[in-house]
């Protein structure tokens, strides 16, 4: 038997430690890691490209290269005789930035939705929830092309229409969260300090939900960037003669046994930006499962 | 056969002890210990009492004998020597892993804290008995088995109720299966791991009666593990105490508990509230600050009250008493204004309150406060504690940034937590810090009457007893009134000036703490005097 000291006190204070905060922990995974890398390259060849290829081909995305499906130069060039190091270099740019904004914008839109179903219950979150329901019955891409169709193929419209669709299978993974939080009491204390609602779902409700929507974030990302390669494939996306990946690859798909430099590479830059924000996400997910289960020990 | 003798036969004749454990160290796998050195020993029919607060390592010590270690913890160093029925000793920690889950359920079991989380609740609970029995191979008829086991438990053992799901059975019945389980094969050894926490005083007490009949009877070694010492003095033979991973004190649980000699085990002895205690002088009778008046709620056909009427006076505590499902919880929120759909009055001061809290004015929210039952769930893990204490004074009051600051610090030194905790986020503190938190935010405000719901109930019993010396002291110095809604009535002279007795939603008894005490009038304050384990 071994015999002790008793400090007074019954409960003795932890030594403060520094909080690793969701992006922390999930920094420690190694996909997050590698998704970060692979997905890093194609964002910087997206955000550069525009500038650098022509000085390295010393051509621009429309001037004459030389004859059409020929291997001259470093990836040979296209249909139109366009160098395609410099159209693939420069083709990135707009598909980031529209596959970001159409994202972020269904997970604001989603997250608002429903954090206002899940806290709120009742007759509300039954029509916000099943009018849900009824978007979800159709396929995105379906929405997008009908759309599409409807008004023309314009930047702006490819955003709202992807984030439209992102945002109610957000608003399904919000509201779940949202549910599983609004029965903890701090919310009740919330309510009895009569905190404005407005209030008790950004401060109360949504860091706690903060982890399920960082891996939607990802999800969506990776969708948002799948989708909108295709519609622009389709012809339906980013129009000609802007450069464009998931463009390029309808342009020169016809050449792919002469001159598959044009094909292979805006296929290798979509796999390897879609393959690394999937890999963030699933670290991601592993992250917040693992805070969750911390909380709850 | 008495306790000393027990550990007499330990020293001599070491072959008849049913579970010997020698010298068991733990560490984590980044190296820091957590048990060091740990040795006890249990005969067959005895029942040994590991007792400590949360995070003395006695569970840990406990889960060593089934050969399980929880995630991230490896065994260093000792011996868990078992002796099933009938065969040699083993040594479960040299045993490889497939030995180790034959000998569990059959030469060791385990009856863990939550039966409700424990048992499947797709599975019928006879067949969760069966289950048991095939596994290990039980060679007789299981089903003649199941029906023995379920009488020795003392449940019905006919065929409809072998065919109910967990969920049909109260949480008594299910910890009844659970041990009914854990016997089924006959063990050697019986593991508990506080399985009364979460029953009532009058179901604790069948609970305890049928894990002494049964260890007795079939002359198992039981090793019971818990902080309440009230429930060691009821149950067990001999009592090893726990404090940051050593046992501290080991001996009969007659010496422990009268003549304890270790400082730690002295003060865990008078954390345990004593309904023998002398109840302090009640105020003198005034108008009361805050009156319920015929209060009825239900929910579709259910009535969960039926016509309560409470008072508290400035400075007064009232104890609502009552078992879960009385009704208790939802009376608080009532007055707390949480809780909408409820019929009759709450004045506060004589002025009728409005039914929901964001109807009430800033004013009357301040002068009512609560505190809810669990300090896990009723701080924003977000949040540090400073910026959680801050939100009553940002709503309810009108002050500067500055002076609210000054507030928050002051009230963090006056629950005794030192103004320095305030950047601190919620899962850096302990459970007993963390309801000082949220008291210090029901206080901050200086309410005129603040309802406690059962603010104790999540904590340790040293931790409850430092909460509940906290809320009478404050109480004093700001002279509030004070309900205090509780199941243990063991805390009443603690902390009651009178009780207020909640059985099915009716108020069956109500009178000064003394006289409840001393002369309770009602068969079920009667009953629930009798069965609250003591020292």
């Amino acid at each position: 038997m071994t015999t002790v000291e008793v400090p007074p006190d019954t409960s003795p204070a932890p030594a403060p430690t520094k909080i690793a905060g969701l992006l922390g922990t999930a920094w420690a995974f190694p996909q997050a890691k590698v998704g970060t890398g692979l997905a890093g390259v194609v964002v910087l060849i997206a955000l550069l490209g525009p500038w650098l290829g022509p000085v390295i081909t010393g051509y621009s995305t429309t001037d004459f290269a030389g004859k059409p499906f020929k291997a001259d130069g470093i990836a040979g060039t296209d249909g139109l005789g366009r160098d395609v190091l410099t159209r693939f270099l420069a083709g990135g740019t707009t598909l980031l930035l529209y596959a970001v904004l159409a994202t972020v914008l269904g997970i604001v839109l989603g997250a608002l939705l429903g954090m206002v179903a899940g806290y709120s219950g009742g007759w509300l979150d039954s029509v916000l929830m099943r009018g849900n329901d009824v978007l979800l019955s159709f396929p995105q891409l379906v929405i997008a092309l009908l759309a599409i169709a409807v008004i023309g193929p314009k930047g702006w419209l490819l955003v709202l229409v992807i984030g439209l669709t992102h945002a109610p299978r957000t608003a399904r993974v919000a509201r779940q969260a949202t549910v599983a939080v609004r029965g903890n009491d701090y919310i009740r204390a919330a309510e009895m300090y009569a905190v404005p609602r407005g209030q008790i779902l950004l401060r109360e409700v949504l860091p706690n939900i903060s982890g399920p929507l960082m891996v939607e974030l990802g999800l969506r990302l990776t969708y948002s960037i799948g989708y909108i390669a295709s519609l622009s494939f389709l012809g339906l996306g980013i129009q000609p003669p802007t450069a464009d990946w998931g463009l390029m690859i309808n342009e020169n798909r016809i050449a792919l046994v002469v001159q598959p430099w044009g094909v292979l590479l805006p296929v290798l830059a979509i796999a390897l930006l879609a393959v690394g924000t999937n890999l963030v996400a699933d670290s991601f997910a592993s992250a917040a499962a693992g805070h969750t289960r911390e909380a709850r020990s | 056969m008495t306790s000393a003798e027990h550990l007499l036969d330990a020293e001599e004749t070491p072959l008849q002890l049913a579970l010997e454990v020698t010298g068991l160290a733990v560490r984590t796998a980044a190296g820091q210990p957590v048990l060091n050195q740990v040795s006890y020993a249990i005969a067959p029919g005895e029942v040994l009492a590991l007792v400590g607060e949360s995070g003395s390592g006695k569970t840990t010590a406990g889960l060593a004998v089934l050969g399980h270690f929880r995630r991230g913890l490896v065994p260093a160093d000792g011996t868990v020597t078992i002796r099933p029925r009938g065969g040699d000793q083993v040594d479960v920690l040299a045993l490889d892993a497939g030995a180790r889950r034959k000998l569990r359920g059959s030469a060791v079991a385990y009856i863990p804290q939550d039966p409700a989380l424990s048992l499947n609740p797709a599975l019928r609970i006879g067949l969760q008995i069966a289950e048991v029995l095939e596994t290990h191979g039980y060679p007789g008829s299981v089903e003649d088995r199941i029906a023995e086991l379920l009488a020795e438990v003392g449940l019905p053992t006919d065929k409809a109720y072998r065919r109910r799901y967990p969920h049909q059975l109260s949480g008594g019945q299910q910890q009844r299966v659970g041990i009914a389980m854990a016997f089924a094969c006959r063990p050697s050894v019986v593991v508990l791991d506080e399985p009364t926490t979460g029953l009532d005083v009058m179901t604790q007490a069948l609970v305890l009666k049928t894990v002494r009949e049964l260890t007795s009877e079939h002359r198992v070694a039981a090793l019971y593990i818990t902080h309440d010492l009230a429930v060691v003095a009821e149950l067990a033979d001999r009592v090893a105490v726990m404090y940051q991973g050593d046992v501290v004190e080991t001996g009969p649980a007659d010496r422990i508990l009268h003549q304890p000699e270790h400082p730690y085990t002295r003060r865990l002895l008078d954390a345990v509230p004593d309904l023998a205690a002398d109840v302090g002088a009640a105020p003198p009778p005034s108008a009361p600050v805050l009156a319920a008046h015929d209060i009825h709620v239900s929910y579709g056909q259910h009535k969960v009250l039926r016509g309560v009427n409470v008072a508290v006076t400035r400075g007064e505590c009232l104890m609502l008493l009552g078992e879960s499902g009385s009704g208790k919880t939802t009376l608080s929120q009532c007055i707390a204004g949480l809780t909408k759909e409820f019929t009759g009055t709450i004045a506060l001061d004589g002025a009728e309150l409005a039914v929901s809290t964001r109807q009430r004015t800033s004013d009357e929210r301040r002068r009512i406060q609560y505190v809810f039952q669990s300090p896990f769930s009723s701080l924003n893990p977000r949040k540090t504690i400073a910026q959680s204490i801050e939100v009553p004074l940002v709503r309810l009051t009108s002050l500067s940034k500055a002076q609210r600051r000054e507030r928050v610090a002051e009230m963090l030194d006056r629950v005794r937590l030192g103004r320095n905790l305030g950047n601190r986020l919620p899962d850096q503190l302990s459970g007993g810090e963390r309801q000082r938190a949220a008291i210090a935010r029901a206080l901050v405000t200086t309410p005129d009457v603040l309802v406690c719901d059962e603010v104790t109930s999540a904590l340790d019993v040293s931790v409850q007893a430092t909460i509940v010396e906290l809320l009478g002291e404050l109480r004093r110095e700001l002279g509030m009134a004070m309900l205090f809604v509780t199941h243990n009535i063991a805390l009443a002279p603690e902390v009651a000036d009178r009780i207020a007795v909640l059985r099915g939603g009716e108020i069956v008894e109500e009178g000064t703490a003394d006289d409840v005490l001393s002369a309770p009038s009602h068969p079920y304050t009667r009953e629930l005097l009798a069965n609250t384990p003591r020292l």
